[in-house]
Parts: structure tokens; C-alpha cells; sequence
């Protein structure tokens, strides 16, 4: 009997402390998080929060907002030509970056990832875009696409060949498009090749040795094995490259802004217009607010009807 | 081997910390002097000033001034930041939307120096420019850019006509003896330099606002100072009559196709001038500063020799006078919180001698009076008597309107250039815009 209330006491004891412990550890969790959530904060939440209320306004930037439009400003915005014209142009990026960044770089890293005979230089080649900065990248092919062929690289070369003209690619508005994403990719593609590089490792040889055992070829190993072992790789990466397609500013802004007459605008370069050089920051905030949630539209839609991608388990 | 590694880079960072200990203190003991020589000075009072001058040489003329002035007034310290034109912009954005801006700063004058002063972000200095008349120095149509409803918020340095630079060689070349005075002449020419395998003209269209001046004295040309009077003051529109015409005779121009290869996305610091500066083009639409800028980008060498300058042309039947210009300048504005010592300052700085110096490093046409003697070439007198002369001075457009206004303008213009949007497109778009911000 005694030993009975002895051992509840006991039990109910390790309850309490059980339920002390999971507080205690909750709370350092908590505190934990605590900085990072502070600057999560200040620098996105309450911003966001404060874009929302600018947008309802027609607001220059100085002083406080007092011209209260309502939804005057997105109705503007949805029946701009100049926005739907950006807004294809994104998702052109979108589906160009998809179909031809995402392919190369698995091909690629096919190549590089496994034996080859200076696998390492090329690994590192292929890689070295994607570490220079956003300016540098735009500035250096600003200089390749000059439409003068004494100064641009590029039509340099192909005035070479004979009956080829030299190209004015970020003059020209059914060019400069185009030309953009040859930039794009070619400073992206490095990235994704990584990610499926480390993908990759990931792939015991011995399911592929076995497909070799019966039968299957290189081309048939590849579509039937490995790339279906890579599908989590794959979805990551994709999700990855369409939000940064959705978001490329720097690289177009300093090689075009957005021209000409607005061939190459992209919903970053309209809101950096407006915003910063038109100083509507009212206008400038809805089209923000606009971008916000077609991005997070396109996450959502992602995640909820393709598979989930890989790092969220 | 390892084990040695990891020591080694120990003692690496600890040396390195003993570094920074001491590099600390010395930084300590220096702040400490500076603040001990400042105690001795009565009331010391700081003035930041922001120029955007990036040559090395414009940029002395700054420092040695206001060592001059520090000098003679100990208690001052001039804290002096050059920017880069594009980057002083930005920067300009983010100070006044934080209500905190500099002193004394460039400005273009016009409808962004409205704007800051409409929020208050600018200090009125009509009654310093009143003592002592020191107004009165000024070249009168140039100081009233700086102002804006009767009150004076800055003073200009710089003031200039935009007109066409060309190539007397390939002119000569082309067999063309006299250049063009009127619209149709300039169209002639320019199909004359294309059969003679010259590119006619070069522009920077990628920057926008090039491409803007030659619709801008269209209109000034076309509908004169009543036309564009009336529609600022909205009793007219910038959709009416001149405006559209300005439009259609820039497409004719353009028809021609007389630009360079890719002028499209050309800018005119890194192309256009370039461009022009080694032949490959006989003419460009440019203000002032063209002179300067042929000069610091040419590869061939003696482009001052070949240089010829002439106005705007006149289009047939138009409004205006030949003599009236479309122009600008730079000068500068005085911030809100501004101390009495920064406008005393400004004033040393737009004295006769300082303006001088300024003419003869090619950095300005001077405003002040007296100061004329400094401009060094021919070509920039004839600027400057152009100016000087202007029976109607317009400033820019996308200065004198709005910011708002101006972007738009700049961006439909590209259309023309483009073929991409018509004449009346254009002047509707400009007209909405300036309904939207001055109605």
C-alpha cells in the first residue's frame, strides 16, 4: 500500500518534471529563436504591413501619406498594359529558365559529376558565374553585346563569318529578351548543376550497376534510374529557379532598364520605375504588393499540386 | 602536421588580435585630440556638402575651396562626399525620405527642387540672397530656376543651351558646307551624310533623356513659349496641336533611320559620345557638357579640332523664335536644417574667381557676372552668348515638370525612337501624366 502511494508520488513527480523539462526546453527554443525572429520583424514582416497601407495612398515619399485612393491603385496597375507586358515577360523568364537552364545543367552535371578526366577544372568553369556579382555580370555583357562590332565581342565574332550582320541584341526589342536570358542562364545554370552534382552523390552506383547487369544502356540508366532517383533534386531545383526567375532585378536593370521601350520590363524593374525614378511610392508599394502575391501564389500552387520538394522532408 | 596547422593559425589570430587592440587605441587617443582642439574653437558648427563632380581635377576645385574657407573660419568644418551622378540620386531618395538632407547639395533646380521644397525639406535663403545684394550677381533668368513661388531655396552655377555638336570634317566629307537652320535642311543632311556612308547622328536613347531633347525643342520650336505657358498653366494640353506635331516631325527624323547601330540601348556616357568622338558619327543633340565629355573619351585624338556647334533648327511656320533654347544647368540647394555658415560658404563658392575656375576646368558655363572670361573654347562661347542671348530660356522638361512627368516623357519619346507608339500616343501619355500631377 505504501510502496503503491510511494511509487504514484514518484510517477506524478516525474509528470510535473516531465512537463517543467518540455517547458524549460521550449522556452530555450523560443529564446533561441528569438533574435532571428525580431529582425524577421522588423525588416519583412512590419514592412510588408507598412507596403500595404502605402499602396492605398497616392504618395510621393515625403512626409505622411494623406491622398487616400483606395484600390485605385492596383485597378491601375491590372489594366497597365505596360504591367501585363512585364508580367508575360516574367513568366517567359520562368518557362525559358525551365526549359533550357534546368536541362543543361543536369546534362552537365552528368558529365562533370562522375569520372571524366578534369572533372574538377570543369566543375569549377562551370561554377565561376554564378559567384560573380549580379553588376559585374551585367556590365561585362553590356561590353560582349555592344552593337558596334569594333567594341562589342560578340558581334566581333560573328561578322567573321560572311553575310552575317552585326546585331544591335540589347537595342533591338525582339533581341534584347532573348539576349537576357542567354545572360541568365549562363550565370545560373552553375548553380543548379551544383544541386544536382550533390544530388548525384546521393545515388548508390550499385542501382545503376544493377540496370547495367540487366541490360539497360548509358541513355537508358539515365532516364529510368538516375533521373527518377534525382526527382527530389530536380523539384527543388525548379522551385528554386522559378522564384529567382520571378525576382531577377540587378542583371536587367543595369543592362537595360527594363528597355527598350519596355521590351525587357519585368515587374522589379516597373516597381523600381515607379518608385524610385516616377517617386509614386504609393503606386510603387501595390505593384510590390502585387509581385508579393504572385510569388506566393506560384510557392503555394508549387507545394500543394507538384510534390513537395526535398528539403521540406 | 595538423596539429602544427591549427597552431599556427592560432598564433596568426592571436598576433592579429593584438594588432586590433592596439590599432583600437590609437584610433581612441586620435578622436580624444580632435575632440580637445575643437573644445578650444568657440560654437564649431559642421556643413556637409554632396557634389557629384567625379573628375579628379573638378573635384580639387571643392576641397581647396573649402580649405580656403575652413581656414579662415576655424570653427567650421566643411565634410565634403563627391557621388557619382546616378548614385547621388539614389542616395538623394533615401535622405529625404528620411527628412534628414544634407546642407548643401547639387541640384538641376526645377520640379524635383519643388517637390523637396513643397515637403520642407529645403531652406528658404531669399533674404541672405537679398543682403548685400548679393542677388544681384547672378545672371537673373539662371538664379530663378532656384526659386519656386517667390522664394529662393538654392543658387545656380552652371547654366547652358542644349544644341547640335558636329563633325566639321565629315561634313566636309559629305560635301555639306554650312550646317542646317532649318528642320527640312537637317533632314536633307542627313540623308546626304547616309549616301556618303556616314552615320548621321548618334544618340544615347538607352539613357532616355538624349532622345527627349530633340522633342522637347521640336515642341519649343513648333508651339513656342505660349504653347508650353498654356499647358503647364492647364489652360491648354500637352496633347494639343504642337505637341503632336513635334511628335510626327521626330518620326520623320527617325524615318530616316540616321542613328548609329544600336542606339537603342546606347547610353550616351558609354556609347553615344564615344561614338561620336571617334567619327563614327557627324552629329549629336547634346547640352554643355558635350564638349568635356568628346574631350575625356576620345581614343584618335584633336576632336576639339574637328568640333563645330550649332543650334536647334527652326521648323517652318513654327511659333517660336530661332533664337529660343532648351537648357539647364546645375547649382545647388540649401537643406532645411542648413546652419547660417553653409550659406556663407555657398556664397564664397559662387564667387567671380570660384566661377571662373569652374569655366576654365570646362565644368561650367558661369552664371555670375564677370565670370565669362574663364570659358576657354570657342565652341562654349558660342553656347554661352546662345544662352545668354535666348529670348525664351525652356528648361528641360523632365526638370522643370514633376519627376513623374519627366520619367513618363523620357519613356514615351523611347516609343518614337522605337516606332513602337505613335505621335498622338505619345503627347496623351505626357498629357495624362501632367493632368494626374498638376490638375
Amino acid at each position: 500500500m505504501n510502496a503503491n502511494i510511494a511509487k504514484n508520488n514518484i510517477s506524478r513527480m516525474s509528470l510535473v518534471k516531465n512537463k517543467f523539462e518540455k517547458l524549460k526546453s521550449r522556452s530555450t527554443v523560443l529564446l533561441f529563436l528569438l533574435p532571428a525572429i525580431v529582425l524577421f520583424s522588423i525588416f519583412l514582416i512590419y514592412p510588408i504591413f507598412r507596403s500595404v497601407y502605402y499602396s492605398l495612398f497616392d504618395w510621393k515619399g515625403f512626409g505622411p501619406a494623406v491622398d487616400f485612393v483606395g484600390l485605385g491603385n492596383f485597378i491601375r496597375i491590372l489594366t497597365d498594359e505596360v504591367f501585363l507586358k512585364a508580367l508575360v515577360n516574367g513568366l517567359i523568364i520562368v518557362v525559358f529558365s525551365l526549359i533550357i537552364q534546368l536541362p543543361l545543367a543536369l546534362m552537365l552535371a552528368l558529365m562533370v559529376g562522375r569520372k571524366l578526366r578534369g572533372r574538377g577544372f570543369f566543375r569549377t568553369v562551370f561554377f565561376m558565374p554564378y559567384i560573380l556579382s549580379e553588376v559585374i555580370t551585367a556590365i561585362m555583357w553590356i561590353l560582349i553585346f555592344n552593337a558596334d562590332p569594333k567594341r562589342g565581342f560578340l558581334n566581333a565574332i560573328i561578322t567573321l563569318i560572311p553575310g552575317v550582320k552585326a546585331q544591335s541584341w540589347l537595342g533591338n526589342t525582339s533581341l534584347v529578351l532573348p539576349a537576357i536570358l542567354v545572360v541568365l542562364t549562363w550565370k545560373y545554370f552553375g548553380f543548379h548543376m551544383l544541386l544536382y552534382m550533390a544530388g548525384l552523390q546521393n545515388i548508390p552506383v550499385e542501382t545503376e550497376e544493377a540496370a547495367v547487369i540487366d541490360g539497360a544502356n548509358r541513355y537508358q540508366t539515365i532516364t529510368h534510374v538516375t533521373i527518377p532517383l534525382l526527382a527530389g533534386t530536380i523539384r527543388t531545383s525548379a522551385y528554386l529557379s522559378v522564384l529567382g526567375s520571378l525576382q531577377v532585378f540587378a542583371l536587367v536593370w543595369i543592362m537595360t532598364k527594363g528597355g527598350p521601350v519596355n521590351a525587357s520590363e519585368l515587374m522589379s524593374t516597373y516597381m523600381y520605375r515607379f518608385s524610385f525614378i516616377r517617386f509614386e511610392l504609393g503606386y510603387g508599394s501595390a505593384v510590390a504588393i502585387v509581385m508579393l502575391l504572385i510569388s506566393l501564389t506560384i510557392s503555394l500552387l508549387y507545394r500543394r499540386f507538384l510534390v513537395q520538394p526535398d528539403y521540406l522532408g | 602536421m595538423k596539429k602544427i596547422l591549427i597552431l599556427t593559425l592560432i598564433a596568426a589570430f592571436m598576433i592579429s588580435m593584438l594588432f586590433l587592440g592596439t590599432s583600437c587605441k590609437e584610433e581612441e587617443v586620435a578622436e580624444e585630440e580632435v575632440a580637445e582642439e575643437e573644445e578650444v574653437v568657440a560654437e564649431p558648427v559642421t556643413v556637409t556638402f554632396w557634389h557629384i563632380q567625379t573628375v579628379e581635377e573638378q573635384a580639387a576645385l571643392w576641397e581647396e575651396l573649402a580649405n580656403e574657407y575652413m581656414a579662415a573660419n576655424p570653427n567650421v568644418t566643411i565634410d565634403i562626399t563627391g557621388y557619382e551622378n546616378e548614385n547621388f540620386k539614389a542616395k538623394m531618395t533615401t535622405v529625404m525620405q528620411g527628412g534628414d538632407p544634407p546642407d548643401l547639395f547639387q541640384s538641376w533646380g526645377g520640379g524635383t527642387m519643388n517637390e523637396y521644397a513643397e515637403a520642407g525639406m529645403l531652406k528658404d535663403i531669399t533674404s541672405f540672397l537679398e543682403k548685400d545684394s548679393w542677388k544681384d550677381t547672378f545672371a537673373i533668368g539662371a538664379l530663378n530656376a532656384f526659386s519656386y513661388q517667390g522664394k529662393y531655396y538654392g543658387v545656380p552655377r552652371d547654366l547652358g543651351m542644349v544644341g547640335f555638336w558636329y563633325n566639321t570634317e565629315l561634313f566636309a566629307d559629305a560635301g555639306i558646307d554650312n550646317p542646317p537652320t532649318t528642320w527640312e535642311e537637317l533632314l536633307e543632311d542627313c540623308q546626304t551624310l547616309k549616301d556618303a556612308g556616314i552615320t548621321p547622328i548618334a544618340v544615347g536613347e538607352g539613357d532616355k533623356w538624349p532622345g527627349a531633347f530633340y522633342w522637347e525643342y521640336l515642341a519649343t520650336r513648333i508651339g513656342g513659349e505660349d504653347a508650353f505657358n498654356a499647358a503647364y498653366a492647364r489652360e491648354g494640353s500637352f496633347a494639343d496641336e504642337p505637341f503632336i506635331e513635334a511628335g510626327e516631325k521626330l518620326a520623320e527624323l527617325v524615318a530616316i533611320e540616321p542613328f548609329q547601330a544600336g542606339f537603342l540601348a546606347a547610353l550616351w556616357e558609354a556609347d553615344a559620345s564615344v561614338t561620336f568622338a571617334n567619327r563614327d558619327a557627324a552629329m549629336i543633340l547634346q547640352g554643355q557638357w558635350g564638349a568635356a565629355q568628346f574631350a575625356s573619351v576620345d581614343t584618335i585624338g584633336g576632336i576639339d579640332d574637328v568640333l563645330g556647334w550649332f543650334p536647334f533648327p527652326m521648323v517652318e511656320g513654327g511659333a517660336g523664335n530661332p533664337g529660343d533654347a532648351v537648357g539647364g544647368g546645375n547649382g545647388w540647394n540649401v537643406g532645411k536644417d542648413a546652419p547660417d555658415a553653409a550659406v556663407d560658404f555657398l556664397k564664397y563658392i559662387s564667387s567671380v574667381d570660384s566661377q571662373i575656375a569652374q569655366a576654365e576646368l570646362g565644368m561650367a558655363l558661369p552664371v555670375v557676372k564677370g565670370s565669362e572670361v574663364g570659358i576657354q573654347s570657342d565652341m562654349l562661347k558660342l553656347v554661352a552668348e546662345g544662352t545668354a542671348n535666348a529670348e525664351y530660356f525652356q528648361l528641360y522638361y523632365d526638370q522643370f515638370l514633376p519627376a513623374a512627368v519627366g520619367s513618363v516623357i523620357n519613356d514615351s519619346v523611347q516609343g518614337i525612337f522605337a516606332g513602337t507608339l505613335t505621335p498622338e500616343e505619345v503627347a496623351h501619355a505626357i498629357e495624362d501624366s501632367v493632368a494626374q500631377e498638376l490638375d
